[in-house]
């Protein structure tokens, strides 16, 4: 594909540009049987007894407007109503109230593919595909090629789908929906799958249809790709408009939702009996609490325990830890005493561990475990193993592996 | 910057015909032929069966009405067996796979904007397609069987395409109700090979009187197997007289493409949710 000339990239005018996407007080709820009854043998058995139905409401009053060549993300937790909302825009679900109007060829990835049908060969469905995203049969025969190319499977042309592998199938999908060439990409949670040489697929093709003034809503769970790509992001929580603006803004407060109120180990919750947990959290460099930090911000660390029973010659150990629990780097903490002080924390008193970490952390999830020993032995464990806080690492440049270093390396060409 | 606004259309979900009448038929062509080239996929004979089944099926009813039942007051009576094998082996197919068809393109449904109606006239489509080649062999054998041809083998025409509506009518309503009602499938094989001989094929209405001649002449299949016999097999053949014998039917046809039409509108919006 070709890198095509941005032809608008900055943010600011994005509001300048018509609208191609415009939704109005849109609502729509699911009835949902408490007995789903299927078979008109049962309907006989009980004829007197009501089809009962739970009313979910699925989403409320939900209003917005895309621009051209915007790049949308559409954020929520599981259940929050973000798929429906796109289910609806592709048409597929009708709403109950409210208004949507658009301008433009749709092509959508919804559930993780297109409208395939296993019983076919991979030829035929694409053409099925390209014409269900409006293409003539003609246009989606000529582009047979090219889309079998993106997908990397010209070799597979003529396997029908159902012998294909997931990972295949996504890719064959995705494929078809960008050689659609539609003006408005409805995608759902495309980055979840493949491998990482696919997922980096996705975002060149996002920046090149980006960049050629094409629209793309993209409903993910991943907030790196919300910060890095998009130029405005929606969050939706329980069928409700949370936030809507600034992709940073969203992301933060989409974590904020998934950790909870506070991000710290609830207090007293710890059943020890030799300390009890106060408080932990991270603060800014502005020295407000934030349950995320930016990348290569400086990490404001503090934690306060309160001792239960005397302990001697206490030592406070922390681990920072990846999500998958690969441990990064840690610390260990001892009283600061003055002259003459005996190295004890009495029973009642708190301890506060605080201060500045530098932030070599890549974009990813952590957490902190913290523990504390005691007589000065390592085994003599007055707290175990505590998960203190989750958090995550936001920021645009990933990397492999968690953390970054400076290196001072340079690549010269050395003439024999 | 310009201050340009693009013509936005409504988006108003999902409907039995949508998204433009150039995609609809495109859809409509390409499944229909998918599904045609699927049904034969694998077999040695390939489309040949399309044309052999009904042959085959003939064979077994003109062994019957000829050697153990007979009909000998009907002249023609082993082109007009054929015929009529052929006009309902299209009704019963086209009904019969339409009953599950929707349900079974699921994932188009759930996850593209598909106008609903092309999966089941697809289907119906499909069997049009075996329908010609089987009628080009039935009229093979009608000329071989010494059936002089005449003018009125071209209204034929009309009949066909009143079969075709009132069995896109019913693949419809089939269509529609069986992803909630799964008994569907069941009951309409039930209701087909009672259809079978209560339409008639394997013999003509003039030999069925009293009240159960009545009630068979009330389907609306059966003033069309008459007049195809009339028109094309035999011009003296006579009809079941009585304007009753038009009525009725004609209501109960009006009456099922009526409900096929509402029934459909009806459930086209919501059956991705019903999935």
């Amino acid at each position: 594909m070709t890198e095509a000339t941005p032809l608008i990239d900055e943010r600011t005018s994005l509001h300048q540009r018509p609208i191609v996407i415009e939704v109005r007080d849109l609502a729509k709820s699911f009835r949902i049987p408490n007995h789903r009854i299927n078979t008109f043998k049962e309907r006989i058995a009980h004829p007197l007894t009501r089809q009962t139905y739970r009313e979910l409401s699925a989403l409320r009053a939900i209003s917005f407007e895309v621009h051209r060549g915007e790049f949308f993300g559409v954020v929520g937790r599981n259940g929050s109503g973000k798929s429906t909302l796109l289910k609806i825009l592709a048409s597929i679900y009708r709403a109950d109230r409210g208004r949507v109007r658009m301008a433009g060829r749709l092509a959508p990835f919804i559930e993780l593919g297109v409208g395939f049908n296993a019983e076919l060969t991979s030829r035929e469905n694409v053409v099925l595909n390209g014409v269900l995203m409006g293409l003539s049969r003609q246009e989606a025969r000529r582009r047979l090629d090219s889309v079998l190319e993106f997908a990397e499977l010209r070799e597979f042309a003529d396997l029908k789908l159902k012998n294909y592998s997931s990972g295949m199938m996504v890719r064959l999908a995705f494929a078809v929906m960008v050689e659609a060439d539609a003006d408005i990409m409805l995608i759902d949670e495309v980055l979840a799958v493949g491998d990482a040489a696919f997922a980096q697929k996705c975002m060149d093709v996002f920046r090149a249809r980006r960049a050629a003034g094409k629209t793309i809503v993209l409903v993910t769970h991943d907030m790196s790709t919300v910060q890095s790509f998009c130029d405005r992001a929606m969050l939706i929580h329980d069928g409700e408009l949370r936030y809507l603006g600034d992709p940073e803004e969203t992301a933060l407060r989409y974590y904020r939702l998934n950790f909870g109120g506070h991000a710290g180990a609830a207090p007293g919750d710890v059943p020890d009996v030799n300390v009890r947990l106060i408080d932990a959290w991270l603060e800014n460099p502005a020295g407000q609490r934030v349950d995320n930090v930016e990348q290569d911000e400086p990490i404001g660390f503090n934690v306060a325990f309160e001792a239960r029973q005397d302990l001697r010659s206490p030592v406070f150990g922390f681990h920072f830890l990846t999500a998958d629990g690969t441990h990064v780097f840690g610390f260990n903490e001892t009283l600061a005493l003055e002259d003459g002080e005996p190295n004890v924390l009495r029973a009642g008193q708190r301890a506060r561990i605080s201060g500045t970490i530098e932030n070599r952390l890549l974009p990813g999830r952590y957490y902190v475990t913290a523990m504390i020993s005691r007589n000065h032995h390592q085994g003599d464990l007055a707290l175990h193993v505590l998960r203190l806080f989750d958090f995550v690492v936001y920021g645009t440049r990933p990397g492999p592996g968690s953390v970054s270093v400076q290196a001072d390396i340079a690549t010269t060409i050395e003439n024999p | 910057m310009s201050d340009e606004t693009l013509d936005l259309r409504d988006v108003r979900g999902p409907s039995a015909l949508g998204g433009g009448w150039r995609r609809t038929l495109e859809l409509l062509y390409i499944i229909a032929v998918t599904e045609f080239k699927r049904s034969y996929f694998g077999t040695a004979l390939g489309y040949l069966w399309s044309v052999a089944r009904p042959l085959l099926l003939f064979g077994v009813l003109l062994a019957v009405f000829t050697h153990l039942v007979r009909f000998s007051s009907v002249p023609h009576y082993t082109v007009l067996l054929l015929l009529n094998i052929v006009l309902f082996g299209f009704f019963q197919e086209a009904t019969g796979q339409a009953t599950a068809s929707v349900v079974n393109q699921e994932s188009v449904v759930r996850k593209t904007q598909f106008p609903r109606l092309v999966i089941p006239l697809a289907v119906v489509l499909t069997s049009v397609f075996n329908l010609a080649l089987n009628l080009l062999v039935a009229f093979v054998f009608i000329l071989a069987f010494g059936v002089t041809p005449r003018w009125t083998w071209l209204l034929l025409a009309f009949l066909l395409l009143a079969l075709f509506i009132y069995t896109t009518a019913i693949a419809m309503i089939l269509s529609s109700l069986f992803p909630r009602f799964r008994d569907v499938g069941i009951i309409w094989a039930v209701v087909l090979s009672a259809l079978f001989y209560a339409t008639p094929v394997i013999y003509p209405l003039q030999l069925v009187h009293g009240t159960i001649g009545r009630l068979l002449a009330a389907n609306p299949l059966a003033p069309l197997f008459e007049l195809a016999r009339r028109w094309v097999i035999d011009p003296r053949a006579p009809l079941s007289g009585g304007t009753l014998h038009i009525v009725v039917p004609a209501v109960i046809y009006v009456g099922v493409c009526a409900l096929a039409v509402w029934i459909f509108n009806r459930e086209a919006p919501r059956i991705a949710e019903e999935l």
